[in-house]
């Protein structure tokens, strides 16, 4: 499963239940909803622990901010499935809004790049 | 009529530096005017910087600078986005964005006007914005988008301004005129250095 456009791109990998985020992401709301389609499909799966790999997601919006919390806010209410993000300070958003899915989700685990 | 809601005041001081874009509604369409909102704010972020000159030796002001970009980008890009969604293209104005340079801070404004109909609505939401603790809008504002199947209504962006980037954020709304009403919306955002 993944999504590939001149601006970003997000894959999933099965054999580590991984989603690897890369490049631009600011797009208009509704446009979020093929990703939000590819997130539901992997939750269909249920892995015991998903990974958002997010080192190389430069720019997200709050639309796609939304649109993580959505899915992790889900995921809460589903209580089966773990979830850890991989972070890097260096990108800005990653830094200053990426700790607040933890009050979606309070076990969600972080590791810094 | 004018109405100010939160810190929005007009600045004593002249700013060193400024810089004003300004989008014309008929000029292109809103999709690809979309695409404009990220490249304005990054090109908004890379000149203020200038402004901040970094010492190669010392990794402090490298890292101050790259904080300072990232939350111009990000808050530019958002103003931008919610002034491009909400405008009312029926009439013909244009909205503008600008940044201006003080001595410990610098501020963002982006006007448009707002479609009557929707004025109350966002009041609404500035107040519920500047007396609810953060924790609990964040939740509640993920839990709305959840209800909303179309994923057009968000307002994180404002909160995650002020709760993320500690900016101080103000609104002016004016009433430009009566027959038809026509009221102008700035939002205004101060971010201390």
């Amino acid at each position: 499963m993944e999504i590939i456009t001149e601006e970003y791109s997000i894959k999933y990998d099965v054999a580590t239940a991984t989603i690897t985020w890369q490049g631009i992401m600011r797009l208009n709301g509704k446009e979020y909803a093929p990703l939000t389609t590819l997130l539901n499909d992997v939750m269909a799966q249920e892995p015991t622990q998903i990974t958002f790999n997010l080192q190389g997601l430069k720019a997200l919006n709050s639309s796609g901010i939304t649109m993580l919390g959505r899915f992790v806010f889900g995921l809460q209410k589903k209580k089966t499935i773990q979830l850890l993000m991989q972070g890097s300070k260096d990108i800005a958003w990653q830094k200053k809004s990426v700790k607040n899915f933890q009050r979606l989700m309070p076990k969600l685990q972080f590791e810094w790049a | 009529m004018l109405e100010i809601f939160g810190d929005f005041h007009e600045e004593q001081d002249e700013s060193k530096e400024f810089l004003m874009i300004g989008f014309s509604p008929g000029s292109t369409s809103l999709q690809q005017r979309w695409r404009n909102n990220g490249l304005s704010a990054d090109f908004l972020a890379d000149y203020m910087i200038t402004f901040f000159p970094s010492d190669e030796n010392d990794p402090s002001t490298l890292e101050r600078e790259e904080e300072l970009k990232g939350a111009v980008a990000y808050i530019a890009n958002e103003l931008l986005e919610n002034a491009m969604k909400f405008n009312d293209f029926s009439f013909e104005s244009h909205v503008s964005l600008q940044v201006h340079l003080y001595t410990d801070h610098l501020t963002l404004m982006v006007s448009n006007n707002l479609p009557i109909e929707n004025v109350l609505g966002f009041k609404s939401f500035i107040h519920e914005l500047l007396n609810t603790p953060s924790d609990e809008l964040y939740i509640r504002q993920i839990e709305r988008a959840d209800d909303d199947e179309s994923g057009t209504t968000s307002g994180l962006g404002l909160l995650t301004m002020i709760d993320d980037y500690n900016a101080k954020l103000g609104w002016k709304f004016e009433t430009i005129q009566q027959h038809p009403e026509i009221i102008v919306v700035t939002t205004m955002v101060q971010l201390s250095f």
